[in-house]
C-alpha cells in the first residue's frame, strides 16, 4: 500500500520509495538514513501526539508530521517479523 | 580565477536544477551499498527489548510525564536532603571557626582595621560563604543530572515536549539548549549554535535565561527549604521544599514557551525549520566515572568561577557597608533608594542591591543578601559585620532574614520568582553578545526577563497584600 | 595573507629542535583558522557524526575530561588537545559532530574548512559500528578531500551487544585507508588507533583522494570536464574532483576560496611536501 510516512500507523513497517522534498531538508532526511529502499518502523509517538519516532536501520529517528509527509513509503502491514 | 566559476555556472545551467540533490543521492547510495556489503546484522535484534520497554514507559502519554516529574523531583530532593549535613560542617569550619581564626590572626599581627575588614570580613567571608553554601548541593546535583544525561534520558524529554515547542514557533532543538541552560546559561546560549535558522536561534538565546542555572539552584533550594518547607510539618518539609523548586522550574518552562510564542508572532516571525532529533540507545551510566567527570568538570569549574566572582564582590559589599556618606553608609543610601521599588515587588531594597552587586554571578546572591541584612538590617541593635559568626545553619539564616531583615513568606516566594525572572549574569550577557553580535538582541535578552520579573513580582505582591 | 617562510631542509619529525620552524607556515595557516599553533609535529582532526563517541575518543587520546553528553550536537565549540606517541607530539582538534560536509549548517562549514584549508596530517573519522550506513556518507566525503584518513570503528562493544558484526577488512579495502575497531569507553583498540594515526601521519605517499564515479552520465561528464579545468588552474591540488563537485553545486565557501585565491595557496607546495621532495 502506497502512502506517506505520516500516515503509517504506529507499530507498522514500510519501505521508503521516494522523498518529495528538495535541498537542505532532503539532505537532512538522507542524513537520517531515509533513502529509497530503507525499511522504517513507526515505533513511538510523542505523548502529545506529534512528533513520531521511526526506527530506521537500528536508529530511532524523530520526525515531525510535516517532515514525515515528504517521505513516500510502501507499507507492509503483514510483514511483522522483519 | 573567476572564469572557473563562470565555467561551473555554465555546466550547472546545462544540468537540471536538482544537480545538488543528485550529487548527494549518489553519495548516499554508495554509502548504503558499502554498508550493506560490510555489515552483518543477522544476529541483531532491531533494538534491545529493554530499550523498547523503557521507551514505552518514558514516552507514555501518562507515565512519560509522571516519570519526568519523579526523576526531576528526585534529583532536587536528593540535592536538598543530601546537602544539609555537609553544608553545616563546611559552614562551621569555614565561616564560624575559619573567620574567627583569621580575624584573630590579623588582629594579633596588628593589621589596621580597614585591612582586616576588607580582607577578612569582606573578601574571605564572602568566598567562604559561597563555598559552604554552594559546594555540597552542586557536588550532588551535577553528578545526578549528568547520570540522567549519560543514560540518554534528556533527548526523550525533548521528544515528549517537542509539540509544545513547535506550537510556540520554536525550533525542536530548543528543548536541548534549554536542558544545557539548567547547567549554565552561558553554555546553553553557546549550545544554540546547533540551531541553524537565525530567527529560531535568537528565540532560543533570549529564552535560555528561563532555565534555572546552577548559580540559581542554591537560592531556590535555600528559599524552598527555610521558608516554604517551614509552612508544613517537619516530616513533609523536604517534599514540599523540593516541590516548590520543581514548581519554579515548571513555571520556567511555561515562561520559555510563552515568550517563544510571543516572539515568534511579533518581532521574530517566520517559518519553523526542519530539524533532526535522534533518540540514542540507553547506555548504562558508569557511576564512578560520572562522579569524577562531573565533579572535576562541572562542580569545581563553576565553584572556581563563583569564588573568583565572590572575592571582589565581598570587597565591594564591605566597602559599601563601611564607607559612610554623610550620616549613613553608601549601602544604606542605596538600600533606602531601592526600598520603594523593592516593596512594590514584594522584595526589599537589600535584595535589589544584592542583585546589583552580584551581577557577575548569581551564586553569591544569598551570601550578599545575608551580609547586607546583618550590616544594615538592624542599625538600632548596632550589629557589626562580625555578627554573622553567630549563624550556624539554614535555620539560623532564616531567623536572621525574618527577625533582622523583616522577611515574610511573600519575600521568599517573590525571591524565588525573581530568581527565575531577572537579567542574566554578566558572563551570560557577554556570551549573548558574542553569539549574536547584536547590541539590540543582547539588550532584549538582558532586559526582557528583568521587565517580566518586575511585572510578575509586583502582581504577586499586590494580590498577596489584597488577600491577606 | 601570510607569506611562506624559507624552507629548511628537514621535514617534521626529523628533529625536535626544528620541528616548529619547519612547521611555521602550517602554524600560520592554523592560526588563521583559530587553532593554537603550539609545539607539535602533526595535526590530527577528529571528525564524526553526532553521538558516535567522538568526544570519548578525544578524551581517551588526550587524557582530558571533556564532558561527554549522550545527544546530538553537543560539541558545539571546537575542542583542542594534544598527545604524544612514539616520542612525537600530536595536536588534536575535535570538530563539531556532523552528518556531512555539504555546508547545510554552521557546524558543517567549520568541519569542512578545517579539513580543506587546515589540511590536517591525519583525519580520524569516528563512526558508530551499530549504524554504519548513517556514518559512511561522512567517511566518503572526507575521503574525497584527502587520503590521510583513519577510520575509528567505534562502539564495537555496543555492536556486539546488538549482534552486529562489521567486516573490517572489506571496509579497509574499499576505503583504501586503515579502519580500526575501537570501544573508546573501555579503552579497547586505542593502541591500534594510535599506531594507525602514526602510520598515516608519517606516510610519504598517502592514498589519493577517493574518486566516486556518478552513475548519472550527464553529471559524470560535467564533473570530469570541470575537474580538468580545476586541475589545469591548480596543478598540485589533490582533490580536484571534489572541488569540481562543490563548484558545480555552487558551494559559496569554495567559490569564495577560488575567488580570493585561498584555493591557490593550498595548491602551492607546502613546506613539508617540499621537504619530503628534497629528501
Amino acid at each position: 500500500m502506497v502512502m506517506t510516512l505520516d500516515e503509517l500507523p504506529r507499530g507498522d513497517r514500510a519501505v521508503v520509495t521516494g522523498l518529495e522534498i528538495r535541498g537542505g531538508a532532503r539532505r537532512r532526511l538522507m542524513d537520517l538514513g531515509l533513502l529509497p529502499g530503507a525499511a522504517v518502523h513507526a515505533e513511538l509517538t510523542s505523548p502529545l501526539g506529534d512528533p513520531t519516532a521511526y526506527e530506521v536501520r537500528g536508529a530511532l529517528v524523530v520526525l515531525r508530521r510535516d517532515q514525515a509527509r515528504a517521505v513516500h513509503v510502501e507499507a507492509h502491514p503483514d510483514d511483522e517479523d522483519r | 580565477m573567476t572564469d572557473l566559476l563562470d565555467e561551473a555556472a555554465r555546466l550547472r545551467r546545462d544540468l537540471s536544477d536538482d544537480v545538488g540533490d543528485r550529487i548527494v543521492e549518489s553519495l548516499y547510495t554508495d554509502a548504503a551499498r558499502l554498508a550493506a556489503e560490510s555489515v552483518d546484522r543477522d544476529g541483531a535484534a532491531a533494538r534491545l527489548t529493554v530499550d523498547r520497554a523503557l521507551d514505552r514507559v518514558l514516552t507514555h502519554r501518562v507515565w512519560g510525564f509522571v516519570a519526568m516529574g519523579v526523576l526531576f523531583f528526585g534529583v532536587f530532593w536528593f540535592t536538598i536532603a543530601g546537602a544539609a549535613v555537609p553544608s553545616d560542617l563546611l559552614y562551621t569550619l569555614l565561616v564560624e571557626n575559619g573567620h574567627t581564626w583569621l580575624r584573630d590572626g590579623f588582629t594579633a599581627l596588628g593589621a589596621p582595621a580597614v585591612v582586616t575588614g576588607l580582607l577578612v570580613d569582606g573578601v574571605y567571608l564572602a568566598t567562604a560563604w559561597v563555598v559552604a553554601v554552594m559546594l555540597p548541593p552542586m557536588a550532588i546535583f551535577f553528578p545526578l543530572f549528568t547520570l540522567l544525561e549519560d543514560f540518554g534520558y534528556l533527548p526523550r524529554v525533548a521528544f515528549n515536549l517537542d509539540r509544545l515547542f513547535a506550537r510556540a514557533g520554536a525550533h525542536g532543538k530548543q528543548s536541548l539548549t534549554m536542558m544545557m541552560g539548567y547547567g549554565c546559561n552561558a553554555a546553553g546560549v553557546t549550545a544554540t549554535r546547533i540551531i541553524d535558522s537565525r530567527r529560531e536561534r535568537l528565540i532560543a538565546v533570549i529564552t535560555n535565561n528561563f532555565s534555572i542555572c546552577n548559580g540559581r539552584w542554591p537560592t531556590l533550594i535555600l528559599m524552598g527549604t527555610i521558608f516554604v518547607g517551614a509552612v508544613v510539618p517537619p516530616a513533609l518539609a523536604g517534599f514540599v521544599a523540593a516541590g516548590a523548586v520543581v514548581a519554579v522550574v515548571i513555571l520556567g518552562i511555561g515562561v520559555t514557551l510563552a515568550v517563544s510564542w510571543a516572539l515568534s508572532r511579533t518581532v521574530l516571525q517566520g517559518e519553523s525549520s526542519v530539524y533532526s532529533l535522534e533518540l540514542p540507545p540507553y547506555r548504562p551510566p558508569r557511576v564512578l566515572r560520572t562522579l569524577y567527570t562531573s565533579i572535576i568538570d562541572r562542580t569545581l569549574k563553576v565553584l572556581r568561577r563563583a569564588v573568583v566572582m565572590a572575592a571582589p564582590a565581598g570587597a565591594v559589599i564591605w566597602l559599601v557597608s563601611n564607607v559612610d556618606l554623610g550620616d549613613a553608609s553608601v549601602a544604606a543610601h542605596l538600600v533606602t533608594a531601592l526600598e520603594p521599588i523593592g516593596w512594590l515587588m514584594g522584595l526589599n531594597g537589600i535584595i535589589l542591591l544584592a542583585y546589583v552587586v552580584a551581577v557577575p554571578a548569581n551564586e553569591i546572591i544569598i551570601p550578599t543578601i545575608v551580609m547586607l541584612t546583618l550590616t544594615l538590617g538592624a542599625p538600632a541593635a548596632g550589629a557589626a559585620p562580625g555578627v554573622m559568626l553567630e549563624l550556624g545553619d539554614d535555620a539560623q539564616i532564616g531567623s536572621v532574614l525574618v527577625t533582622t531583615g523583616g522577611w515574610t513568606l511573600l519575600t521568599a516566594v517573590n525571591l524565588m520568582l525573581f530568581t527565575l525572572l531577572h537579567h542574566p549574569c554578566s558572563t551570560t550577557v557577554l556570551t549573548i553578545w558574542h553569539e549574536t553580535r547584536s547590541l539590540r538582541w543582547t539588550l532584549v535578552a538582558t532586559l526582557l526577563p528583568l521587565a517580566l520579573g518586575f511585572v510578575v513580582c509586583a502582581s504577586v505582591a499586590g494580590l498577596w497584600r489584597l488577600v491577606s | 595573507m601570510a607569506t611562506p617562510l624559507p624552507t629548511p631542509g628537514v621535514g617534521p619529525g626529523a628533529g625536535e629542535a626544528c620541528a616548529s620552524c619547519a612547521l611555521a607556515p602550517d602554524a600560520a595557516r592554523l592560526a588563521r583558522l583559530g587553532l593554537d599553533p603550539g609545539r607539535y609535529s602533526y595535526v590530527v582532526a577528529l571528525a564524526g557524526n553526532p553521538n558516535t563517541g567522538k568526544s570519548t575518543v578525544f578524551n581517551a587520546l588526550t587524557g582530558l575530561r571533556q564532558h561527554v553528553g549522550n545527544w546530538a550536537g553537543k560539541t558545539v565549540a571546537r575542542a583542542e588537545g594534544g598527545f604524544s606517541y612514539g616520542g612525537v607530539g600530536y595536536r588534536i582538534v575535535d570538530l563539531p559532530g556532523t552528518y556531512s560536509l555539504l555546508s547545510t549548517s554552521a557546524d558543517e562549514d567549520v568541519a569542512r574548512d578545517v579539513l580543506l584549508f587546515g589540511r590536517p596530517d591525519v583525519t580520524v573519522v569516528v563512526v558508530d559500528a551499530t549504524r554504519l550506513e548513517r556514518n559512511l556518507p561522512l567517511v566518503l566525503q572526507v575521503r574525497q578531500i584527502t587520503g590521510r584518513v583513519v577510520v575509528a570503528l567505534n562502539l564495537v562493544d555496543e555492536a556486539r551487544r546488538h549482534g552486529i558484526t562489521v567486516d573490517v577488512r572489506h571496509l579497509t579495502r574499499e576505503l583504501g585507508v586503515p579502519v580500526v575497531a575501537t570501544a573508546a569507553r573501555r579503552g579497547e583498540g586505542l593502541s591500534d588507533l594510535l599506531a594507525a594515526i602514526e602510520q598515516v601521519a608519517t606516510a610519504d605517499d598517502p592514498p589519493a583522494p577517493l574518486r566516486l564515479t556518478h552513475h548519472d552520465p550527464e553529471l559524470e561528464r560535467a564533473v570530469s570536464a570541470l575537474a580538468q579545468q580545476v586541475a589545469a588552474r591548480f596543478p598540485s591540488l589533490p582533490n580536484t574532483r571534489w572541488v569540481a563537485l562543490r563548484l558545480l553545486e555552487g558551494d559559496p565557501g569554495i567559490e569564495a576560496a577560488v575567488r580570493d585565491g585561498t584555493l591557490g595557496d593550498l595548491a602551492a607546495p607546502t613546506t613539508d611536501t617540499a621537504a619530503e621532495a628534497a629528501g
